[in-house]
């Protein structure tokens, strides 16, 4: 075999990468001028709420329990031999708040809510919706595309909000009500050590940054996908493993930017 | 499913999602602390600000009265100045004293002010006169060490 056939498919792999991400591009910029329809139209973002927000708080919320009480439980242990067990509210706290909560959240709603978006734009596609949309002078990055988009960026704060919050109560209701440890200690050093703006804040700045990735992930992985049923079960796939490695790869990016300096 | 009810089921949605937050915020952070009162600013001079960081804590009989808002270096007499925002409901007299104290045994370092007793209060910018400087671990351990080691040659002359 020709030697230099791995170094041509290296190349021909890299252009195709640079092109995609390059259409990728545009279509996010796309989408964010077309966003008006969904403030315009209000009501089509309410739906996709409902489909993606209100469909999804189940199992953010049964994740964030069962994580705060295995963080409650392993922190226990953990604490104990040192005598800090009474900190154990401001490890959960921080933990859940800075990481733990902004990142499987985020995680979750790929699996769930990106799955979802992204096999309903594949079928319109592949039933030749958006095709029709266009005949009739109605373009479907507005109709369709933008409020889907707007309804993840609003939900996945509200709902990495929740799961942090679902997390420290059952990290209460362990490490208090079951384990035995002072309720005073566990909310004021939690209360003392936890910080609005560097903690929360940034947790709530790194849940808007992966609503807007995964979001647009799931949309344009939908939109470009072929138009069959195995092209659909491809894309759900797909966006499942690039949401999840561009969410983990934007948390290390933001994490080193937000809380590095003290 | 009827238009109403898709719109009251989101409206709960951010509605638990708002509470949730307001959770975070209040119970889990600081906020309740968060002194919306104005500050005047207080300037204190030590040798050595130990392991004194911005947004410490400013205690006076234990009760936080502000907080630091600046340390910087003075390349004139390589004193460091540290600005304090002090709560404007309290005035302290001219001869308060500060002092960098550790919270614990080895936690967080703050300041700690002694109120004096005199009858002219600070106003804003001026500087407390009399600051003690952090104990730095270090300097101890090597008086200590100093002192055991000058002992032996002091016993044979205390007998």
């Amino acid at each position: 075999m020709n030697p230099l056939v791995p170094v041509q498919r290296l190349g021909t792999s890299t252009l195709d990468i640079l092109q995609e991400l390059g259409h990728a591009s545009r279509f996010f910029a796309d989408l964010i001028a077309h966003s008006g329809t969904a403030f315009r139209r209000f009501g089509l973002t309410v739906v996709q709420l409902h489909a993606i927000g209100n469909r999804s708080i189940l199992i953010i919320a049964a994740s964030g329990a069962t994580v705060g009480l295995v963080l409650a439980l392993q922190g226990y242990i953990t604490l104990s031999p040192y005598g800090q067990a009474d900190s154990l509210g401001v490890l959960v706290a921080l933990a859940l708040v800075r990481e733990l909560g902004p990142v499987l959240t985020a995680l979750l709603y790929a699996g769930r809510a990106g799955t979802s978006l992204t096999a309903e734009i594949g079928l319109m596609k592949a039933g030749e919706q958006l095709s029709a949309m266009e005949m009739m002078a109605v373009d479907p990055r507005s109709r369709v595309l933008a409020p889907r988009f707007l309804a993840g960026v609003i939900s996945v704060p509200l709902l990495g909000a929740i799961f942090s919050a679902v997390g420290i109560l059952a990290a209460y209701v362990v490490g208090v009500l079951m384990i035995g440890l002072d309720p005073g200690q566990f909310w004021s050093q939690m209360e003392a050590r936890v910080d609005v703006l560097r903690d929360v804040g940034n947790g709530i700045v790194k849940t808007f940054a992966f609503g807007i990735a995964s979001t647009f992930i799931a949309l344009y992985i939908g939109y470009e996908s072929e138009a069959t049923p195995e092209g659909v079960a491809r894309a759900t796939t797909k966006t499942v493993v690039v949401s999840s490695l561009v969410v983990l790869v934007l948390d290390f990016i933001l994490t080193a930017l937000m809380f590095s300096a003290p | 499913m009827g238009r109403r009810q898709t719109e009251t089921l989101v409206g709960t949605f951010v509605l638990l999602g708002m509470l949730a937050i307001l959770f975070l915020a209040l119970k889990a952070a600081n906020l309740a602390s968060f002194s919306f009162e104005s500050h005047y600013p207080l300037l204190a001079r030590f040798d050595n600000v130990g392991g004194l960081k911005v947004h410490a804590p400013v205690k006076s009989a234990g009760v936080t009265v502000g907080k630091v808002s600046s340390i910087a270096f003075d390349g004139s007499d390589y004193r460091a100045v540290v600005t304090m925002q002090i709560d404007d409901r309290f005035r302290f007299p001219a001869d308060s004293d500060a002092k960098i104290l550790t919270a614990g045994l080895l936690g967080d370092q703050y300041i700690g002010l002694d109120a004096g007793s005199d009858d002219r209060k600070l106003n804003a910018g001026e500087t407390i006169a009399m600051a003690q400087s952090a104990i730095v671990l270090e300097n101890l351990i090597g008086a200590l060490v100093n002192s055991k080691a000058a002992e032996p040659a002091a016993r044979p002359g205390a007998k």
